[in-house]
């Protein structure tokens, strides 16, 4: 596959580990946060951990829509689903999550609910088409490389006149989380960002320039595979270093500083940006996720139906506000790897496979084990 | 974040929509966030869209930049430490 | 299941004709199917007498017995159709117990409205497949639900086989230091099935895998190379399977993923979805497990096999108490295949 393999070559990786064990100072100790949960899983995937020396360390951040969504925002489309009769359309990695009343959307689905499994946002408008006597309800999550997509079907909803669809907005923006991470009492000792990939498609690389400006953290932008990621913690091992903070951008194959404009321009015509957000393990965040705009209020499923949003709290024991922020590591939530699993989790950063937890749980635990 | 993965278009389909080919899997995706798209582009595709064009020189100098000597620090080569 | 002189019924409508509920009520209706359509299909010596079993000849050996269950979706697939796969798939069962598969059962649900049509294709391919493994179809049965409570066709079959002297394997026998082998490339038969279902569809060049392995296997057992464990990952995959017999016999492995082979349409497909192809179900593989001295030998024999033609050894058997299948990967770095947490859903993150 071209544009894929060559960036997974292990030559490649090779030299990039050389260059890192030459030029991370072995005084220091460098911790890394990799934003998104695309790269989590890249370093999870290629064991990329033992590419690095052992002073560079990833973090893993809050970059994963599924984490993030508070039990609240699933229950919305649960109860719709099984109390109203919707046909629930959502991406999959939604549908396991667990939710209120031992409920998840998968489990709903199991009790008769009409929950269907989507790739784009495409198929839930031709759901709509196809069923013109029942209510369709898309649960649109994601960070602002899957607005867009949300975006374009809206308007496309709107120029067809669809009565029968509508979107459960939990868009949310990554700027926002980060700030978020690093507007901590005290500070916190992240020296470096690994930025988004396909986010910063989208939104350029300008937006984080304000990290680097006003925190005096590196960012670098890199891509999604694991050379791209090698390089990007290379290029802010090398800031560190030199004791620069700048906006860097590895992508440079997919990302400019202005970004997408087409697609921006399409988001902000159909979006509007919320007064506040709760936020799984980030608490209630300003400014940080988007709702639909009044001229798009008929296909705003909270106000279509009676499905108010009720913040459900997290389990006493979750460590994972800790976790997203880098202060702890998943080992030492008391309920890791015990009551808190991938097939029973209890916690954002264990429900997705790409959250910190079930990362470090799925790929990283033998590690601890010294096998 | 967010899956997305390079591919080519291939054909340009009905107004808006192209059939993009990745290692011999055809799919039609939604070209309706990107503008001037032409067969033979690469384009990022996420969740049925593709979402911006792959920049083939781009694309090269980020390899050979994997394939750089990193910097050397003088000093630390010359008294042998790793 | 009993004959009907065919000259007291107007013969089956198999070009437009349904299944409607007499074809499962045991009556006449229910006869005639089973004479004009499975009898005659697979037809072979037991099957002639009749009788509602088989009558069989003595074993000369210790009888091996495998079932399974077929509710695969779409019926009809790039490679093959739930008739063969449903042959195929207990053939494996019962060979990788490293067993000659002698005789099979059939058994079907079949959903009212089912064109006959189509279920002359599933029947035919079962009949093909049986035919070419030289294993026969020698008894089943016939049952059918209301429209709404089936999938079309649900097909069990259940094989039996006999086992030589000598031959031990079971998925309890693997130690330190054995190696692991796998007989060709994964995930091809997962990703035909998922290119073909409605909300994910791809026009690719991918096709199952579905085979019957037995042959393969006998020359694996003839070639009295040291055997351990055979199985053919197939639901949850190559990972699932590993992740099994590493319980089973409480060890630890350690895998090489530059070894394991992805066809490109395959692996493509699977980044489109965001699966990982050592989850992904297989139909016509097989994982061997054998005394660190023998592998060359076997991969020699596998290699020379058409069914195995990719074999390779993916890695080997280790000490590990806490049973973790590990691989390195293509890029140098360790990590864990773990158990698949419940189905392997596509990713959009």
């Amino acid at each position: 596959m071209k544009y894929v393999d060559e960036f997974r070559d292990g030559d490649l990786a090779k030299n990039i580990a050389a260059n890192l064990a030459r030029e991370a100072d072995p005084k220091r100790h460098y911790r890394l946060m990799e934003f998104c949960g695309g790269h989590t899983h890249a370093i999870s995937r290629y064991g990329l951990a033992d590419l690095l020396p052992a002073h560079v360390r990833m973090i893993h951040g809050p970059g994963c829509p599924v984490c993030v969504l508070p039990i609240g925002r699933v229950d919305q489309a649960t109860r719709l689903a099984r109390e109203q009769g919707v046909i629930l359309c959502t991406y999959a990695d939604t549908v396991r999550v667990p939710a209120s009343d031992n409920l998840s959307l998968m489990r709903a689905k199991a009790s008769g609910a009409d929950v269907r499994m989507i790739y784009s946002t495409q198929d839930a408008l031709k759901v709509a088409r196809d069923n013109p006597g029942r209510e369709v309800v898309f649960l649109a999550i994601g960070f602002e490389t899957t607005t867009p997509p949300t975006a374009v079907a809206i308007q496309q909803a709107a120029a067809e006149g669809l009565k029968n669809f509508s979107i459960l907005c939990d868009h949310v923006l990554t700027p926002a989380a980060m700030h978020a991470i690093l507007a901590v009492e005290g500070g916190v000792s992240i020296d470096g960002f690994v930025g988004p990939a396909h986010v910063s498609t989208v939104i350029g690389s300008k937006p984080y320039e304000p990290f680097a400006d006003d925190y005096g953290k590196p960012v670098v932008i890199a891509g999604f595979e694991p050379l791209d990621v090698m390089q990007a913690i290379l290029m802010l091992v090398r800031q560190i270093n030199e004791g620069r903070a700048a906006v860097e951008n590895e992508f440079t194959r997919a990302v400019t500083r202005e970004g997408n404009l087409k697609a921006q321009q399409l988001v902000t015509d159909v979006f509007e940006l919320r007064d506040v957000f709760e936020w799984r393990g980030l608490g209630s965040v300003p400014k940080s996720a988007l709702k639909l705009r009044p001229k798009y209020a008929a296909f705003d499923a909270e106000l279509k139906f009676k499905v108010d949003y009720v913040a459900v709290p997290d389990n006493k024991a979750c460590e994972c506000a800790a976790i997203l922020r880098g202060q702890k590591r998943p080992q030492e939530c008391k309920i890791f790897g015990t009551v808190c699993t991938p097939e029973n989790p209890v916690g954002s950063c264990m429900v997705s496979s790409e959250g910190a937890c079930a990362a470090h749980y799925s790929y990283g635990r033998f590690r601890e084990s010294a096998a | 974040m967010c899956l997305a993965i390079p591919a080519r278009i291939e054909e340009l389909t009905t107004p808006g929509n192209a059939i993009v080919n990745l290692g011999g899997v055809r799919k039609e995706i939604s070209l309706a966030l990107i503008n001037d798209a032409a067969v033979g582009d690469y384009v990022i595709v996420h969740v049925g869209y593709a979402l911006q064009k792959l920049d083939e020189e781009e694309a090269l100098r980020t390899l050979e930049m994997f394939a750089e000597m990193g910097q050397i620090d003088e000093l630390r080569s010359e008294l042998g430490a790793q | 299941m009993s004959t009907v002189k065919p000259n007291y019924s107007r013969p089956l409508d198999l070009k437009n004709g349904r299944v409607d509920m007499s074809h499962g009520s045991g009556g006449r209706a229910m006869a005639q199917l089973i004479s004009e359509l499975f009898a005659s299909a697979f037809d072979n010596e037991y099957l002639a007498q009749g009788n509602d079993g088989a009558l069989l000849p003595p074993a000369n050996g210790r009888l091996v017995m495998a079932t399974d269950s077929h509710v695969v979706s779409p019926l009809f697939f790039a490679g093959g159709d739930i008739g063969c796969l449903s042959v195929h798939g207990t053939i494996n069962d019962v060979a990788v117990m490293g067993a000659k598969p002698l005789y099979l059962s059939a058994s079907f649900i079949l959903e009212e409205g089912y064109p006959l049509a189509d279920l002359k294709r599933i029947v035919e391919s079962m009949a093909k497949a049986s035919r070419e493994a030289g294993v026969p179809i020698v008894t089943g049965d016939t049952k059918v639900v209301e429209q709404g409570k089936g999938d079309g066709v649900f097909i069990t079959t259940t094989g039996v086989g006999v086992v030589r002297d000598g031959v031990n394997l079971s998925g309890d026998l693997a130690q330190p230091g054995d190696k692991i082998l796998l007989s060709g490339t994964i995930g091809d038969h997962g990703m035909a099935i998922l290119s073909q279902r409605e909300g994910l569809m791809f026009s690719a060049p991918i096709v199952s895998d579905t085979a019957a392995l037995h042959g393969l296997v006998a020359a694996m057992i003839d070639s009295g190379v040291a055997l351990r464990v055979l199985r053919d990952p197939t639901r949850g995959g190559l990972a699932t399977t590993l992740n099994e017999i590493a319980k089973q016999s409480g060890v630890g492995m350690m895998l090489q993923e530059s070894s394991i082979a992805v066809n490109q349409p395959v692996e493509a497909a699977c980044e489109f979805l965001g699966l990982d192809p050592l989850y992904v179900a297989n139909e016509g593989k097989l994982i061997a497990i054998c005394a660190p001295q023998d592998a060359a030998r076997l991969l020699e024999i596998m290699r020379a096999h058409p069914l195995a033609n990719a074999a390779a050894i993916i890695g080997e058997v280790r000490e590990d108490a806490h049973g973790f299948v590990q691989m390195t990967t293509k890029l140098g770095g360790r990590r864990v295949v773990d158990w698949l947490a419940g189905e392997q859903l596509p990713r959009i993150c």
